[in-house]
């Protein structure tokens, strides 16, 4: 028999793929927005103060009992629907019972063999890679979405590493206690190769895009939110036996999932190297040192004592709720991007700028209300998006709205505004100060458009400057660029710059 | 003779200071609060206001229903500080109906057992013999009404501990079905089996009682949302059983059942056909398994539901020496403030319910339980109650069964079916056994929803072993002062 370790050598990414062929499976649990907990009526809101939001149930107390919020499993259905899912006409929650000091009633609420979403599967686009490697796309199986609840959160007081072993003691917030979670829990996902951790990564990209795009979760990754549990094994390139896997915990950014994926497979190809075999077990992932360090042995024997919960009654949604459930469904999140890229002519790398600016839907909603894509793109990716990156909020939550874009673009077009008078204007409107127009108004914003004040300036400008217009006159046209911004400044930034070229050009005796 | 809330209270009161040190049938009396609402509903009724039916008629309240600042036990160590911040459904109606809550009364450790031997805080005696026992788990309860230290209590039955107390005390004991009484706020023994019914000396007493408490709870999932069956409207309607099809389980008596409880049921047989009822032998040929079933599920459930006493948030916390763990605290917690008979039972459940156990055990157990639903449906579709004695045997000595948990778990063996089926059961007193002079209990069964058929057919029982034995079974008790005496 040989040795079971878990051991911290690692081998070079590459070179472990040319020996082994890595087997992933994600669990990813997400927990829901609804205004109340799974089972009872406490509040959900994150950050409140620590046990503000507990009741006899939440806090398992003698004598009480869960009722099932609709809410949560409404969300659970359509979760199962948008990942291609059968659902249950009828299942159970289950009683998994264990003792830990942060679950108040020492056994989680969950569901075992009778999930309410089973058999789907989800497209995922792995976009093309540094070294390369060509954009594709991969199909991710789903075994399952069931419903649970959270447990409190404990927080370690003392030692050094946070965790229990050596703290001085602990305290436990069951705030978070019954929040609604769903766990969605992948198939293996098998034949990846050396693109599994990019196929981790955006399989969980795309489930969180598309459980935003459901409406169903915060979707905040470092709120805890979503968080991934990563199981990863080795097998021979060539074998089809699964290795034995570990499960690496709480992996919770896009790019901790990648590098856990990646560190796991060259510590087991160097395990496997060695002759030795993985041990099954829980894993730490530390995002500062990028390792994961051993945490407790898991066997498929843990013994949970699972049991129908007798507390609850069978959940079995009709047919005819499910398909008004799918009728909420959005659109696909992928899809949508694609046919969005494709009505707006943006490049690759504009929509991707867009994507990561969080900014799709009000750009959607800027160009129905009337700007072009370029120009609602160039606003919601720049200006304000610096503008909110330098408040630390999201960009939809600056008070400016799309119709706002829509009417400044409007106001550009028309040549009411130039640009920087436009940003004066985005100015007011963050200010509070009322709709583009009526911020224009009141600033007095508005391009001059009698050519004789700006003739004057250029008549002023050109005289002033007699070494630049020789120089203009001499072919170098473009140094008439230092004039237009003197001008500019003479008209207090209130003329059309095209205009002052022109007129500044035609001042000299010079063809533009 | 006309008498206000509070005279009848404080009479109530006197008595359990006079006689409850010998019974300890109370773990705890709250005469402030109860005279309190008495005084209120005194005041109201003088005001001319309308009151609900039992406004003013005090009651006492099995220690398994959560009372918000009243300290709640469930006869344990483990909750012996426990002052719940919220009150049982139960309680709220009892509240609402404005019944002064006299006090908790004792049970068997969270309701394991049948004769209250289990109570951390000492066993309760049997009025009619105070070296006996009062049954279990709810002997408090049924002691209190049988002593007259209540005119109602409630009481929790997962597998007779209202019924068997009833029918060992002289007391009507009822059972109502499964979801017809809330058990939010109820400490769970075994979620799937346990409901709440009254306890009281008469058939229409319970009715009355059981109407207040019944109905739909929103915050039990398991609650069935239909109005309460029409008890009260059955318990004092008519006394003609005629054309009313009466079955008797063929597979329950016989072979362990005392000479006194058999010639009680056999009488009361004689009764109900002189009623106008036509007899019927049915056969449930899945009820030998019932105990064996019972004893599978209720500590499976059990298991789990008990876990969540650790110590952490609330409860009896017991800390080992050097600086132990959480888990450490939580296992001496509960090596420590768990009886002997709690252990047993978590024991046997966790064993159950373990991975490679559980469908030989559990997973047997539950189909059991759905061929005993099914043996009382096609029961059921023969005759309109079912009838049985209520226990094999009346009240033994205390202590005598305490090292034998199987011979202390065959009391429940007429009264663990309905449990497992989720259909109502009623004791009514039937009699005394001339051997011993002791209570007996006859038991009468209905299908699902169908309480008031328990009602019915008990009034009309009652009446009858009224006219025949010249007067209620509980009027033959002796008093506690002679038998102190």
């Amino acid at each position: 028999m040989s040795v079971t370790t878990s051991s911290q050598a690692t081998v070079p990414f590459a070179e472990a793929l040319t020996r082994y062929e890595p087997v992933m499976g994600l669990e990813v649990h997400v927990e829901l927005s609804t205004a109340t907990k799974m089972f009872c009526g406490c509040a959900t809101e994150f950050g409140a103060e620590p046990n503000t939001q507990t009741c006899p149930v939440c806090l398992g107390l003698p004598g009480a009992l869960p009722v099932v919020n609709g809410t949560a499993v409404e969300s659970a259905i359509r979760i199962g629907l948008a990942l291609n899912c059968r659902i249950a006409e009828w299942c159970r929650f289950a009683r998994k019972n264990y003792f830990y000091p942060d679950m108040p009633k020492n056994f989680q609420t969950s569901q075992y063999d009778e999930p309410i979403a089973f058999d789907g599967w989800l497209d995922v686009e792995v976009p093309a890679n540094e070294d390369g490697g060509p954009a594709f796309t991969f199909r991710v199986e789903i075994e399952r979405a069931h419903m649970e609840e959270d447990t409190g959160k404990s927080t370690h007081v003392g030692g050094s590493t946070g965790r229990i072993h050596g703290a001085e003691y602990s305290v436990v917030d069951f705030n978070r206690a019954g929040i609604p979670l769903i766990e969605i829990v992948t198939k293996p996902m098998v034949g990846a190769g050396d693109r599994a951790p990019e196929v981790a990564r955006a399989y969980v990209a795309a489930l969180r895009d598309l459980l935003r795009a459901l409406d169903v979760t915060h979707g905040r990754m470092e709120q805890g939110n979503i968080r991934c549990d990563a199981n990863v094994s080795l097998m021979p390139v060539g074998s089809e036996t699964f290795g034995t896997r570990t499960e690496t915990k709480n992996v919770n950014s896009l790019r901790s999932v990648e590098r856990a994926v990646r560190y796991e497979i060259t510590r087991h190809a160097a395990v496997l190297d060695a002759g030795e075999a993985i041990l099954q077990e829980t894993r730490h992932w530390h995002e500062d040192t990028g390792v994961t360090t051993s945490g407790r042995p898991k066997s498929d024997a843990d013994d949970y004592r699972y049991f129908p919960e007798p507390d609850l009654v069978p959940v079995a949604p009709s047919r005819e709720e499910v398909e008004r459930l799918r009728a909420t469904l959005p659109e696909n999140p992928a899809e949508r991007r694609r046919r969005l890229q494709a009505d707006w002519g943006f490049s690759d790398l504009e929509m991707r700028d867009v994507v990561n600016a969080g900014a799709v839907d009000v750009i959607e909603q800027t160009v129905a209300a009337g700007a072009s894509p370029a120009a609602a793109r160039k606003w919601w990716t720049g200006d304000l998006a610096r503008r909110a990156n330098a408040d630390g909020v999201a960009v939809t939550d600056l008070g400016v709205t799309p119709a706002h874009i829509a009417e400044l673009d409007g106001l550009v077009t028309g040549g009411r505004l130039n640009d920087s008078m436009a940003r004066q204007v985005v100015d007011g409107v963050v200010a509070g100060e009322g709709t583009p127009t009526q911020v224009a108004d009141a600033r007095g914003l508005e391009l001059v458009q009698d050519d004789s004040a700006l003739q004057a300036a250029v008549d002023k400008v050109v005289g002033a400057n007699p070494d630049i217009v020789e120089r203009i006159r001499g072919g170098k046209v473009q140094a008439a660029g230092a004039l237009i911004g003197q001008v500019m400044k003479e008209m207090r930034g209130q003329a059309d710059a095209a205009r002052a070229r022109e007129l500044i050009l035609a001042t000299v005796g010079v063809e533009g | 003779m006309t008498f206000t809330s509070v005279e009848l209270t404080q009479a109530h009161l006197d008595r359990i200071g006079r006689i409850d040190p010998a019974l300890n049938a109370f773990l705890l009396v709250d005469a402030e609060g109860a005279l309190a609402t008495a005084a209120n509903v005194d005041g109201a009724r003088a005001a001319g206001e309308e009151l609900p039916r039992l406004a003013g008629v005090p009651v006492a309240v099995k220690d398994i229903a959560c009372t918000k600042g009243m300290t709640t036990t469930a006869g344990s160590r483990m909750l012996e500080h426990f002052v719940p911040p919220y009150d049982a459904t139960i309680v709220t109606r009892l509240r609402e109906a404005r019944m002064p809550i006299l006090g908790k009364t004792n049970m068997d450790e969270f309701a394991m057992g049948s004769s209250t031997e289990h109570s951390a805080f000492g066993p309760t005696r049997n009025p009619w013999d105070l070296d006996r026992i009062p049954g279990g788990s709810g002997g408090g309860s049924s002691a209190a009404v049988a002593a007259y230290l209540a005119p109602l209590a409630i009481g929790s039955d997962t597998g007779g501990s209202i019924r068997q107390p009833a029918a060992v005390t002289g007391s009507v004991g009822v059972k109502p079905t499964y979801g017809g009484v809330s058990r939010y706020g109820v400490i769970a023994l075994a979620s799937s089996l346990d409901q709440i019914g009254p306890c009281a000396r008469t058939v229409a007493d319970a009715a009355l009682l059981h109407e207040v408490i019944g109905g739909h709870d929103p915050m039990d999932s398991t609650s069935i949302d239909a109005p309460v069956p029409p008890v009260v409207a059955a318990a004092t309607g008519t006394r003609d059983l005629t054309g009313m099809k009466v079955g008797v389980v063929r597979e329950i008596g016989g072979e362990g059942y005392q000479d006194g409880v058999l010639r009680r049921f056999e009488e009361a047989l004689e009764l109900l056909r002189g009623l106008g009822a036509e007899i019927v032998e049915v056969s449930c040929p899945h009820f030998v398994y019932a105990m064996a079933a019972y004893y599978l599920i209720q500590p499976s459930e059990a298991s789990s539901n008990l876990a969540r006493y650790d110590a952490m948030r609330y409860g009896a916390r017991t800390t080992p020496e050097g600086s132990p763990s959480a888990e450490q605290v939580m296992a001496a917690s509960r090596d420590e403030a768990f009886g002997d008979e709690v252990k047993r039972r978590i024991i046997l459940g966790t064993y159950a319910l373990s991975s490679g156990y559980y469908d030989a055990y559990y997973g047997q157990a539950q189909k059991v339980r759905t061929l005993i639903a099914r043996d009382f449906a096609a029961a059921f579709e023969q005759v309109d109650v079912l009838v049985s004695p209520t226990t094999p045997t009346t009240a033994f000595r205390i202590g005598d069964k305490l090292d034998d948990p199987m011979a202390m778990y065959l009391n429940d063996i007429a009264t663990i079916p309905a449990n497992l089926a989720g259909v109502p059961g009623m004791s009514i007193p039937s009699g005394v056994a001339e051997e011993d002079g002791l209570p007996v209990g006859v038991q009468i069964l209905a299908p699902a929803m169908e309480d008031q058929r328990l009602y019915a057919v008990g009034a009309a029982l009652e009446e009858r072993l009224r006219e025949v034995q010249g007067g209620y079974v509980i009027e033959k008790a002796p008093q506690i002062e002679e038998v102190r005496a």
